[in-house]
């Protein structure tokens, strides 16, 4: 459906996006993962004709930006990040003009602004002026905009970002109401979002992709590093380290600061194939502690993302 | 051209809904209309050449603050993204907001056909210098429209823009009446630049080309500057 190939941006001489290559499947939930400035936005923007890039090429079906931008620019709905709408005019208008821009007939706009009206909850805000919204109104007459020619691509640049955690929640439903059908590139910084909305997430630092897959493969990959984190009564700390350093796969052992001084907290860091939970809780029942807390702090993909995109 | 027609609407619409058309216009007719009747009788002639002599300066305060929003809001807000990202080219953007800004030209002028009847009940008419007034008006209009357009595109403050359109306008109605500052020499170009010249020598009833094309060309070295302003943010 996209292919991505050699993407560059410069800015000046600041390398925004450094020689991307992307496919991205029909029916695929795409999420563009990275800290701040790390070239999602950039590459969206060309993804989406708003520039071109510096080289490179982007082909989307059978047409190339360089030389189709109109073409694939109809095939495209964007919403850029934090939905820049005008807001001198109502939502009824606003999204009138995008229907005649977008080359809808009057009896498909009718039709289309009142689907869209229910699928993004615009019922009661037709009449209202896009500058009286709420942040999460506005992303949804945003989303609106974004799906008003029944685009096949839908790239939605961090479409949740400043909402709050009910609004969150709604503007994701969306998006999987969407997703069933449609295309969908999102980008995002926040990794349970990526998580819970996408089939494939690509991981992006410094303008370079540093990981491509789905969520379960990308939590495979990296150096198996975990935590378990214990909590234990009536021991001393000789006694834990002594014992638990005995036990192999165990790579460090560091004490917690804890608020009872009867309750000795502890971070063990492992470094193994093999689960040696059951080799640990072995080695605690030989002991007369009591065992308050056990649980492994899970790799998960918070962990993955700060070893792939931290400095140098 | 049907995506420069849907740009014109929403911007010529954007003019009425916001109290900036009104303002704009009350403004014009109130200046006009004071400043080319207060001293009418006392020259006691049938005829509008004070009111459109007056139009080049009046225009140069006026049309800068019409224009100011066209880009500058675009770029403030964000939207210019939404908009680029949408089937439409870079030509229907910048024709549809020029021909938004001439549209508030003509919606200027034509409350002032009221002078022309006005003055016609008082004596012999000669409508030849009106009817080329006018076409004279909407020529100076769009032009200046070009330069405000040129002038928003290179700043997201609609201030500064006003401020840099206005300054670019006064100086190209001016510059002909200041040629006791420049040397012999470049005397013909500068006198050439100046758009009061050609837009007096339209006003007179006098259709030449040489006057028809000066306009033309500002309207194309500003549309295309805006054009390269643009691109620059990008």
């Amino acid at each position: 459906m996209i292919r991505v190939e050699n993407l560059t941006k410069y800015y000046n001489k600041f390398c925004a996006v450094d020689q991307i290559n992307l496919h991205i499947r029909k029916g695929e939930i795409l999420g563009l993962l990275g800290p701040n400035g790390a070239g999602k936005t950039t590459t969206l923007r060309m993804l989406t004709g708003f520039f071109l890039p510096t080289s490179g090429n982007i082909h989307v079906k059978n047409f190339s930006i360089w030389e189709n931008a109109l073409e694939i620019k109809k095939l495209i709905g964007y919403l850029p990040e934090s939905a820049p709408l005008y807001h001198g005019m109502l939502v009824y208008d606003y999204l009138n003009y995008i229907a005649n821009i977008r080359g809808l007939t009057q009896d498909q706009k009718i039709s289309r602004l009142k689907k869209l009206a229910t699928l993004c909850g615009l019922n009661n805000i037709m009449h209202k002026p896009i500058s009286e919204l709420s942040k999460g109104l506005k992303q949804r007459v945003g989303i609106a905009h974004a799906m008003m020619s029944d685009p096949e691509i839908l790239v939605l640049d961090e479409p949740t970002s400043g909402l709050d955690p009910n609004q969150i929640v709604e503007i994701r439903e969306i998006i999987r109401q969407i997703g069933k059908e449609k295309t969908i590139v999102l980008s995002t910084h926040i990794l349970s979002e990526a998580e819970a909305a996408c089939d494939r997430i690509v991981i992006i630092n410094q303008g370079k992709i540093v990981a491509d897959g789905s969520t379960e493969s990308l939590k495979q990959t990296g150096n198996r590093e975990y935590g378990i984190r214990l909590s234990l009564m009536n021991a001393n700390e000789d006694h834990i380290k002594k014992k638990l350093t005995a036990v192999e796969g165990i790579s460090n052992l560091d004490m917690l600061p804890s608020d009872d001084p009867e309750i000795l907290s502890l971070m063990l860091t492992c470094k193994s194939k093999d689960d040696i939970r059951g080799m640990i809780y072995q080695k605690i029942k030989e002991t007369e502690w009591i065992l308050i807390d056990f649980h492994q702090e899970g790799k998960s993909l918070e962990n993955i993302f700060r070893e792939l995109t931290k400095e140098n | 051209m049907r995506q420069v027609t849907h740009i014109f609407n929403k911007e010529f619409k954007d003019y009425f809904i916001s109290p900036i058309a009104y303002i704009v216009i009350s403004v014009f007719l109130i200046a006009t209309g004071w400043l080319f009747f207060s001293t009418f009788f006392l020259y006691n002639q049938v005829s509008l050449r004070n009111f459109f002599s007056l139009l080049p300066l009046i225009f140069s305060f006026v049309i800068p603050a019409v224009t100011m929003r066209l880009f500058s809001e675009e770029i403030n807000i964000g939207s210019y993204e939404i908009l680029l990202t949408m089937p439409v080219t870079f030509k229907d953007v910048i024709f549809g907001k020029l021909l938004a800004g001439a549209a508030m030209v003509v919606a200027m002028l034509v409350p002032t056909f009221a002078y022309a009847i006005t003055v016609a009940f008082l004596g012999e008419l000669d409508w030849g210098p009106i009817v080329g007034g006018y076409f004279g008006a909407i020529l100076l209009g769009v032009a200046f429209s070009s330069i405000g357009l040129f002038a928003s595109s290179l700043t997201r403050n609609q201030i500064i823009a006003f401020i840099i359109g206005m300054a670019i306008c006064f100086s190209l109605t001016l510059i002909d009446k200041m040629l006791f500052l420049f040397p012999g020499s470049i005397l013909g170009v500068i006198g050439y630049i100046g758009a009061d010249f050609h837009f007096q020598n339209i006003s007179k009833g006098i259709i030449d080309s040489r006057d028809i094309i000066y306009f033309l060309s500002v309207i194309f070295i500003s549309l295309y500057g805006a054009q390269l302003a643009m691109q620059e943010k990008e």
